[in-house]
């Protein structure tokens, strides 16, 4: 063989997306993050002998909506399953959660990795209940002991799995995105990658370009970004093009993905068959989810990001890539349109919103949203300053760094420090007098019929009044003012 | 000693007080219990101060109602909050509940007293008692054998008076059967009659809760405390508790009584079927209607239970790994040696085959053959009964197809399943069923007869047995223990 | 004399699914007891069961549902209490290895 082969990839993407209910899945126990090590937990959620487990309505009701949100068929009949392996973040040696009858099958997303859309497949969409935490003592090869908190252990997860659709990993990476985007807008899950609010696995093989058969396929964990999805991808798809272009063959494994190394790592555990002995949960009934119940979900269901994408080019006129970002996630779609009906200029809104304020913003999720200082209102206040000839646009850029610092409103801070335009024509005049009486020279140009001298003479203008001038009504006066040009 | 019911009746007129009851079964346990060996954990401290706020209730005038300062012994695989609850495993031997059973709250708020907890197979594996990890218990009408299994301590803590009343649970015979052995009355309610929070699962589609007295309206006024709808446990029903003791004393007249001919094998005892037949025939002579019915599953009921508790076993029981509470072995230098050897050291061999046996009916390959097909004979069992309950309003068999057997004499782990053959198949399709003694062997052993009824009808099991009792003299024998 | 219903590395395979170390006497006497119980068990291949539906609950009911109301943990002293080893308010493993 000489010509190298051209391998297609093939990836398909298993989302863990906790559920923003109050309570445990199974439990009272509340679901917050960060709590004191076993400190939100109950003889439930730590398998103690005796224990039943009653499963939460709300976390339901999230997958329902989840499933439709992803054109999913929902089961009419769905079933609780235990799945069994011997692990000591799970309390009960077995996880609840669904297996022969999941919540929703049959889904779609659509994505655009390229610009032109693509549907992935959803294959199924179930719920489970997560499990503890483990920290070791040193890493987990060094380790001597591990130490156990079971406070995450109950909180309701649903896990989303995807066909494997999925072409390339900046697809895996827009899909990620686009999922995410959806869950937000649900107000299902917070998204939060880093607090493992919203997990990723990924399988991923490579298969000539054309081939029928899929490839060996190879489990890619511990990915906890956007970014490192789509890096481990990468290099797992360059791995595996080089070992089969060196006539190796793909192992079916699962390799972990070193962030800081920039590599996949195999787990080295010895290929031994997973036995889940999935059967049905005995504690648990079976759920039937009545058409009337999805239908009353359904109307609760907001306006999705493509919809809502669809609706920002048509109703606000905005270019398209514009229209994506800004509905990427629903508070900050929500802050556009709030501030857009205070100041009814929707794109120099948008070019404010993605430019100024992402700038400073730590992020576009709910929480960064709702603990940006400068509300809607106040954006729209300050752009209306530029409008009505108070501040310059370049002054306003000032200002909103200062709102943003401060919480403070614009005409607060325009006041307070003296940054209001000056447009009163006699003030004016008697700046350009000194400015003219100051620069011979340049007046002497602009007798030669030089034009540039005219810009130069306003900025000096401008210079000395701190930017405060008016430009237009310097330019005017200045023209008044010069003598004529020969 | 006295019944339940006479016992609150004493209360009230005063002619007994809570705390001296309560200390004349400590004395008795004291003295007799060295032989029964009925319970495992005592709880004298506890008791005798619930005894004494019941005799304040009773003093002023405001008993709780009828099990105020009655005093019971708690099978020992119900949870009991601060009071350890072993399940006669070593693998629970020093497990302290931080939370007590639905059941607990409920004997608590009618002001009922916990002696103590009492034996019981390892798990409730068993139909002997003999698979303790702690000690056997010994039937006391017999000394040299077993009380039946798997609640024999709390059978045999009524049957020897050491406890007015007790809680047991029955997967596929466990009140039922020590019931019949010990010559008390045992009732297994109607799955999802009785919560389950708190009963640490074998196999948690079967379990249920429910008492043991010395006569049937003692075990009405149990089960009355203890039955209803549970938040907590998603497979309890609301279908509403009715007044049980209410419907004691109707008689039987007219009732529709099925015969079940499979239940009358050749292999058993013929004091049994004989004492069996005898009782129907009092049914009769009560105004009872009886006739055949054929429930034909009933003989691939005992296979089907065991594949399908061994497989609910065999996941319940993976918590217990040496990790969040319980014994875990020494030594193990990595965790899989701990999970191993903690397991193999912290269960008996009972326990261990049924999680075998259980973990590879559910494995890769065979679930669809073992637990898959169990689970449609299962459906086969419940339709048999449905059939029959057309036409009949309860069924009445034996029990147990033999009497209390020899301590260690049944050594092969299939015979000892076959004591449950008449039993199993109530657990599997859900139903309520109650033993009463009804005669005993020419060697002064009970003989107990089983009424199943329909689903949630408590009522006419009890109603007729009520009956059956009040025209017998079998509740009256007491063993004679010194 | 029949097939044997299960072999001794089904023992051993189904003895490391379910985390017991067994020994090697244990191993043949669970083998042949084992044995006799799926020999018994076996009878049910006389009966025919096509059609027939499975019952894993034997009252039907379905949709039982709690709301999501956040219900008093209990206190981390309380929950630990049991436990065979602790280190603060963790639980502590030996060493995890992978099978």
């Amino acid at each position: 063989m000489t010509t190298a082969t051209d391998y297609e990839t093939v990836i398909g993407l298993e989302v863990h997306a906790q559920l923003l209910t109050r309570s445990k899945m199974f439990c009272g126990c509340p679901t917050a993050f960060g709590g004191a090590p076993n400190s939100q937990t109950c003889p439930v959620c730590q398998g103690m002998p005796g224990v039943l487990p009653v499963i939460n309505r709300r976390a339901i009701e999230f997958a329902i909506r989840s499933a439709l949100a992803l054109h999913c068929t929902i089961n009419a009949g769905c079933r609780f399953a235990r799945k069994h392996y011997f692990y000591p973040d799970m309390p009960k040696n077995f996880q609840i959660s669904q297996y022969e009858e999941p919540l929703a099958v049959e889904g779609r997303l659509e994505v655009a990795a390229d610009g032109t859309p693509r549907r992935i497949g959803i294959q199924r969409l179930h719920m489970e209940e997560d499990v503890g935490k483990l920290i070791h003592e040193g890493t987990l090869e060094t380790a001597r002991a591990s130490l156990v908190d079971f406070n995450r252990s109950g909180i309701p997860l649903m896990e989303i799995v995807s066909k494997p659709d999925v072409r390339s990993p900046e697809e895996a990476a827009a899909y990620l995105r686009a999922l995410r985007a959806i869950l937000l807008y649900l107000g299902v899950c917070d998204g939060n990658m880093e607090e493992g609010s919203f997990r990723c696995d990924a399988n991923i093989s490579l298969r000539p370009r054309g081939a029928p058969d899929y490839g060996v396929k190879v489990e890619i964990k511990n990915m906890n970004s956007f970014k490192n999805v789509q890096r481990a991808l990468e290099f797992e798809a360059r791995r595996q093009a080089k070992a089969l272009a060196a006539g190796e063959r793909i192992v079916q494994e699962t390799r972990l993905w070193e962030a800081d190394k920039g590599y996949t790592l195999s787990m080295r555990s010895k290929e031994y068959a997973h036995d889940y002995r999935y059967f049905p949960e005995p504690d648990l009934v079976p759920l039937k989810v009545e058409q009337r119940w999805v239908d009353q979900l359904r109307t609760t269901l907001p306006e999705l990001p493509v919809a809502r994408r669809q609706r920002f080019v048509s109703q606000y006129g905005l270019p398209a890539h514009a229209a994506e970002l800004l509905t990427q996630s629903r508070a900050l779609a929500d802050y556009y349109e709030a501030a857009v009906r205070e100041y009814p200029k929707p794109k120099i809104v948008s070019n404010w919103v993605l430019s100024e304020l992402l700038r400073e913003l730590p992020g576009d999720d709910e929480a960064a949203i709702a603990r940006c200082p400068i509300p809607p209102r106040n954006l729209a206040r300050l752009l209306a300053l530029i409008d009505d000839g108070t501040i310059s646009g370049k002054i306003a850029k000032d200002v909103f760094e200062k709102m943003y610092r401060s919480g403070e409103d614009a005409e607060t801070i325009v006041k307070r420090e003296g940054l209001v335009q000056v447009a009163d024509a006699g003030a004016l005049a008697a700046v350009v007098d000194q400015v003219l009486a100051g620069n011979p020279p340049a007046v002497e140009d602009w007798k030669k019929g030089k034009k540039q001298s005219l810009g130069f003479l306003v900025g000096q203008v401008m210079k000395a009044t701190q930017g405060k001038a008016n430009p237009a009504i310097v330019n005017q006066i200045l023209l008044e003012r010069l003598p004529k040009q020969s | 000693m006295p019944t339940i019911s006479e016992l609150g009746a004493r209360y009230r007129s005063g002619e007994a007080t809570p705390t001296r009851v309560v200390e004349t079964y400590f004395q008795r346990i004291e003295t007799l219990d060295p032989q029964v060996r009925a319970y495992v954990t005592l709880t004298r401290e506890s008791a005798l101060a619930r005894a004494e706020a019941a005799e304040k209730r009773l003093k002023a005038g405001n008993p709780r109602g009828p099990l105020d300062g009655v005093p019971l012994a708690i099978k020992d695989v119900i949870c009991t909050k601060g009071v350890r609850t072993t399940c006669s495993s070593k693998i629970l031997e020093n497990f302290v509940p931080p939370y007590d059973a639905t059941v607990m709250m409920r004997l608590s708020a009618a002001g009922a007293v916990m002696l103590g907890k009492t034996n019981m197979d390892e798990f409730a594996m068993g139909s002997s008692t003999e698979n303790s990890a702690f000690f056997p218990t010994r039937n006391p009408w017999d000394l040299a054998r077993v009380p039946g299994g798997s609640s024999g301590g709390s059978a045999a803590a009524v049957a020897a008076g050491l406890a007015a009343g007790a809680l047991g649970s029955d997967t596929g015979g466990s009140i039922r059967q020590p019931a019949a052995f010990c010559g008390t009355v045992g009732v297994k309610p109607t799955y999802g009659r009785v919560s389950r929070y708190g009963l640490v699962a074998f196999a948690s589609s079967l379990d249920q809760i429910g008492p043991f007295a010395a006569d049937v309206r003692g075990a009405a006024l149990l089960l009355q405390a203890i039955a209803g709808h549970d938040p907590l446990d998603s497979t309890s029903t609301d279908v509403p508790v009715p007044d049980y003791t209410a419907a004691l004393g109707g008689g039987i007249q007219g009732l529709r009584v099925g015969i079940p001919s499979e239940y009358f094998t050749e292999g058993m005892d013929p004091e049994v079927e004989k004492a069996v037949s005898t009782a129907i025939e009092v049914l009769k002579s009560l105004g009872a209607k009886t006739e055949k019915v054929s429930l034909p599953t009933t003989n691939y009921a005992l296979a089907a239970y065991y594949l399908i508790a061994p497989a609910e076993a065999s996941s319940n029981l993976a918590r217990y790994d040496g990790v969040k509470y319980g014994y875990r072995a020494p030594g193990g230098k990595d965790l899989i040696q701990m999970y191993g050897r903690t397991r193999a050291e912290g269960f008996g061999p009972e326990v261990k085959r049924r999680i075998m046996l259980g973990t590879y009916a559910l494995s890769a390959g065979y679930y669809e053959a073992y637990y898959g097909k169990a689970q449609r004979v299962r459906t086969l069992v419940r339709r048999d009964f449905q059939q029959a309950f057309e036409r009949v309003d309860v069924l009445a068999c034996p029990t147990a197809p033999n009497v209390a057997f020899k301590l260690g004499e049944k050594e092969d782990p299939l015979q000892m399943y076959l004591c449950d053959v008449f039993t199993i198949p109530v657990n599997l399709a859900g139903l309520p069923g109650l033993s009463l003694p009804c005669g005993f062997t020419q060697s002064g052993l009970p003989i107990g007869l089983q009424l199943i009824g329909k689903p949630f009808d408590e009522s006419t099991l009890l109603s007729a047995a009520y009956a059956f009792e009040q025209a017998t003299p079998w509740h009256a024998r007491a063993p004679a223990l010194q | 004399m029949a097939q044997a219903k299960i072999t001794q590395a089904e023992v051993e395979h189904v003895a490391r699914l379910a985390r017991l170390d067994l020994s090697e006497p244990e191993k043949e006497r669970m083998r042949s007891q084992l044995d006799a119980i799926l020999t018994y068990i076996d009878k049910l291949r006389q009966l025919n069961t096509e059609g027939v539906e499975a019952t894993p609950h034997a009252i039907p009911m379905v949709n039982v549902m709690r709301e999501d109301e956040v219900r008093p943990c209990l206190p981390a002293g309380e929950m630990l209490a049991n436990a065979p080893e602790r280190e603060g308010d963790f639980f502590r493993v030996p060493k995890i290895i992978e099978e």
